[in-house]
């Protein structure tokens, strides 16, 4: 029963949004109102739930059981309580905006910043010219990269063109027959999902 | 040990530095780098410069966190700028997922200040942050009010006058997503393609790339790629007479123009290192066979 039911769910709900969408009837459309604005949203809000719980869980156990680095667990709980209490107490006022605004928002592009300098140091120490095809990749990057700054048009007037035509041609080519297979793919999947035949999503089958 | 193996060995704390000086100079040195818009930010920009006062709205969803702020804000602030100057109604859409509602209220806090005439549930309304991403996409389809019920600051949707005409997506001009992520691609499923609103995107230099075969299709009407597009929108604004602010994109892009510049000479530079000492250690290698 504890895997019939959610298969049954799943073929249930999956099928009936399918066909749904071909049948213009008050009946079908009420219904395609009450899912996606009632039962979606409940069940997306349930997210935080688990999420939460999954966080404090994997945090106190690591402070328990005292292992290496634990304090930066207890920094997290710390910081996660602070800014949910500064958020109900202040009712989302000035200073849990500030809180946003000069430590969170300061913090995170610090550690994206970060990429900058490793992105340099890696471009420098594996971008080689080893075969054609990372030749090929190589003089495209480099093209774009100076294609797409101020200083690509100053060295060379054609080099936003260029870099244009790169990305309107061979890139959306690429891009498209990509994008074709994962849609199949994505297709694909939801059928086995609905069928029953992907059982993943119920736990680690 | 030769001059280019030295070089392959060269400590990264120097090129650390390297990409440290040449973003830091020209944001204290602006050099000013003229920016030639693309096609695709004149198809953005050009389509909201036709809209008005009695247009529908410009429905603006804001998707950045910290991390991509450098890059969206501009394209935020810009888009805001432009539609306030030109009395366009503009619903402003906290986001999809929690974190970007901070960054949100700090582009409209700052916009806001250069109108000071501008009414919040008159001339724009700000919306936050419900959850269910595809659904919330849907569920505007259906209707606003019930979607997210108050504004973000509590007031009531069915009480603001510019809410009073806008129920869905068919009161609404365009929805121009600005995102770090890939929500584009929801925006397109569920918005454009369920319901077929126009739809634009501002979007991080990275992910540019796997939007152009949306716009030839004609599913968007334009793309704002990364700190370019963000800086083609403010040359665009200041050519059509248009308040642009500091220019935050366009003095970015001096330090961006650089910074790929250092990057692309230590690529070529790590190239000739690696042909040079490969050469060499072939030649070492038939020597020593030829010793042995």
């Amino acid at each position: 029963m504890r895997r019939t039911l959610p298969l049954v769910i799943a073929f249930g709900i999956g099928f009936a949004m399918l066909i749904q969408y071909f049948i213009p009837h008050p009946i079908s459309e009420n219904f395609y109102n009450v899912i996606v604005q009632q039962w979606f949203i409940i069940i997306f809000a349930f997210q935080f739930v688990l999420a939460l719980r999954s966080f404090f869980m994997h945090h106190i156990r690591k402070i328990s059981q005292k292992k290496e680095g634990y304090w930066f667990s207890a920094v997290a709980i710390a910081s996660a309580l602070f800014m949910a209490i500064a958020g109900f107490a202040t009712k989302r006022g000035p200073f849990f905006d500030s809180l946003y605004k000069y430590m969170y928002a300061p913090l995170q592009a610090t550690m994206f910043s970060l990429l900058a300098f490793f992105i340099a140091s890696a471009a420098f120490r594996a971008f080689r010219a080893r075969n054609l095809q990372a030749t090929l990749l190589l003089v495209t990057a480099t093209i774009v990269m100076i294609g797409r700054v101020p200083i690509g048009d100053y060295l060379w007037k054609g080099m936003p063109d260029l870099v244009e035509w790169i990305m309107t041609v061979p890139n959306m080519a690429a891009m498209r027959g990509i994008r074709i297979g994962v849609g199949l793919g994505a297709i694909a999947t939801a059928m086995k999902i609905m069928l029953g035949i992907e059982r993943s999503y119920m736990g680690g089958e | 040990m030769g001059f280019w193996q030295r070089l392959l060995k060269l400590d990264r704390r120097w090129i650390f530095l390297g990409i440290g000086l040449v973003v830091i100079f020209p944001l204290i040195y602006p050099l000013k780098l003229p920016v030639k818009p693309t096609k695709p930010s004149m198809d953005l920009f050009n389509y909201i410069d036709t809209l008005g006062p009695e247009s529908d709205a410009v429905f603006l969803v804001n998707g950045s966190a910290p991390s991509t702020l450098p890059e969206l804000m501009p394209m935020l602030q810009a888009i805001l700028r432009h539609c306030l100057t030109k009395g366009v109604p503009v619903i402003f859409f906290g986001g999809l997922y929690p974190q970007y509602i901070g960054v949100a209220k700090m582009a409209i806090d700052e916009i806001i200040k250069e109108f000071p005439d501008k009414k919040s549930g008159k001339d724009y309304v700000f919306l936050g942050y419900i959850p269910g991403v595809s659904a919330v996409i849907l569920s505007i389809g259906i209707d606003i009010e019930t979607t997210f019920g108050a504004d973000y600051y509590g007031i009531p949707i069915d009480s603001l006058p510019m809410m009073r005409e806008i129920k869905n997506y068919s009161d609404i001009s365009i929805v121009i997503d600005i995102s770090g992520t890939s929500s584009p691609e929801y925006w397109l499923m569920y918005g454009q393609e369920r319901y077929g609103v126009n739809f634009g995107v501002g979007c991080t230099a990275v992910s540019a790339p796997a939007y152009y075969a949306f716009l030839q299709s004609g599913q968007m009407v334009g793309l704002l790629g990364g700190l370019k597009g963000a800086a083609e929108y403010e040359e665009l604004m200041a050519r059509n007479g248009y308040p642009t602010g500091k220019r935050p994109a366009t003095v970015g892009m001096d330090s961006q123009s650089f910074g790929h510049l250092l990057i692309v000479l230590l690529v070529i530079l790590g190239n000739i290192g690696y042909f040079v000492t490969r050469r060499a250690e072939k030649t070492r290698g038939i020597e020593q066979r030829r010793k042995r």
